[in-house]
C-alpha cells in the first residue's frame, strides 16, 4: 500500500493512499501528487540503503512518498 | 524499492531542483570544500597575525602600552571565537533555545507528530542519539553530517575539521483563507507578520530537519551547493559553543567518520 504525505504544520497530512492495481486510488494519488508539485512541493522517495531520490512523476510501487518545501541557504 | 543508481559519488540523476536553480554558484564537490576549508584557516591566522603583530610591536616598543596591546590580542582571540560560534548557533539543535518547538505558539501535537516521523527517517540506530542532543547524524560522501533545524555540521574525513553550514526550508505563505464576515477587533485570529500578506506556515522543529535530512539523502552535492558555508574550522572551536546537551552528537560523528 502506497500513502502521499506532505510535511506541514501539522506534522504531515496523508494526502492520499493506493494499493497497486487500483485504477481509482492511483489516480487520485496522481493528482494529489501533481497538484502538490504545481504548488512548488518537492517529492521524495526514501529507499532501504537510507538514501532519498527527488520524484517528479508518483512511483506507485513506492510505499512512501513524501512531499517536502524546497531548501535555501540561510 | 531497490535503490537508484548514482552518477557519481555523492550526485544522483535527479539532482536537487533548488541546486540546478543557483546556475550562478560553483558546484560543490571535495575540492571546493577542500579549498574553502584552506581558505578560511589562512583568514583565521592572517586575523591573529594583523591583531598580534601591532600587539607585539607596541610592547617592544613601549611596555608602558600594554593596555592597547592587550586590545589588540583580545581581539585576536575573540574574532575567531566569534566565527566559530556564529557557525555553531546556525544548526539550532531540536528543542534549543532557537528551536521552533520552543516557539510560544507551538502546538505539541504537530511537534509529536513530526518527531515520530523524523525517527522513522533516521532509523533505530540514530533514534536515540537524535532524541539526546537534538541532531540528526547522517553518513555521506564528503563525511558524516549533523542535520538541525537550521543548519547542518559536516564533520570531514579525518575527524578535525568541521564545516557548518546555513540552510532551512525556503519561506512558503499560506493559501489566502477567506476572511470572515464582520471580523471583530481583537478577535483569535492568526498572528500575522509585519509587511507579509498572509501568515507564514512555520513548520515543527522536527519537520524542518526531516525536510534538510532528505534533500541530503536526495543529492548531498546539491546540498552543500545551496547551503551557505558560515565556517570551517577545528571540531573543538565548534564544539564549546553547541548546547552541552548536543555536544555528543559532534563526539557520535567524530566516531562515525573513522
Amino acid at each position: 500500500m502506497g500513502r502521499l504525505i506532505r510535511l506541514d504544520r501539522t506534522g504531515h497530512t496523508t494526502l492520499a493512499e493506493w494499493r497497486t492495481g487500483d485504477g481509482s486510488g492511483e489516480e487520485r494519488a496522481a493528482a494529489a501528487f501533481r497538484a502538490e508539485l504545481e504548488r512548488g512541493m518537492v517529492a521524495s522517495v526514501s529507499y532501504d540503503d537510507g538514501t532519498a531520490e527527488v520524484v517528479r512523476k508518483l512511483p506507485l510501487d513506492a510505499e512512501l512518498v513524501v512531499l517536502r518545501r524546497p531548501i535555501a541557504g540561510g | 524499492m531497490s535503490a537508484p543508481e548514482a552518477t557519481a559519488p555523492g550526485r544522483v540523476a535527479n539532482g536537487l531542483d533548488e541546486a540546478a536553480r543557483l546556475h550562478w554558484r560553483e558546484d560543490a564537490s571535495e575540492a571546493t570544500l577542500r579549498r574553502d576549508g584552506r581558505r578560511w584557516t589562512a583568514w583565521t591566522a592572517w586575523i591573529v597575525t594583523v591583531f598580534c603583530v601591532p600587539g607585539v610591536l607596541l610592547l617592544a616598543i613601549e611596555p608602558l602600552t600594554f593596555p592597547a596591546a592587550a586590545i589588540c590580542f583580545a581581539h585576536a582571540w575573540a574574532i575567531p571565537r566569534i566565527q566559530a560560534r556564529r557557525g555553531a548557533r546556525q544548526v539550532v539543535p531540536i528543542g534549543s533555545e532557537r528551536s521552533a518547538g520552543r516557539r510560544v505558539d507551538a502546538a505539541r501535537g504537530p511537534e509529536r507528530v513530526a518527531l515520530g516521523l523524523l525517527g522513522d527517517l533516521v532509523g533505530h540506530a540514530q533514534r536515540d542519539l537524535l532524541a539526546a542532543t537534538g541532531l540528526a547524524l547522517e553518513r555521506g560522501g564528503l563525511g558524516v553530517w549533523l542535520i538541525g533545524e537550521q543548519g547542518a555540521i559536516l564533520i570531514r574525513p579525518g575527524g578535525r575539521r568541521v564545516d557548518c553550514w546555513c540552510v532551512r526550508v525556503a519561506e512558503q505563505q499560506q493559501a489566502p483563507q477567506h476572511k470572515a464576515p464582520q471580523q471583530r477587533r481583537g478577535s483569535a485570529t492568526p498572528r500575522r507578520r509585519r509587511g507579509s500578506a498572509t501568515p507564514r506556515e512555520e513548520l515543527p522543529a522536527g519537520d524542518r530537519v526531516a525536510h534538510l535530512l532528505l534533500a541530503l539523502r536526495e543529492d548531498e552535492l546539491g546540498f552543500a551547493k545551496v547551503a551557505n558555508l558560515g565556517f570551517s574550522g577545528a571540531r573543538w572551536r565548534v564544539r564549546q559553543h553547541l548546547p552541552a546537551v548536543s555536544r555528543p552528537a559532534l563526539d557520535a560523528a567524530r566516531a562515525a567518520v573513522d
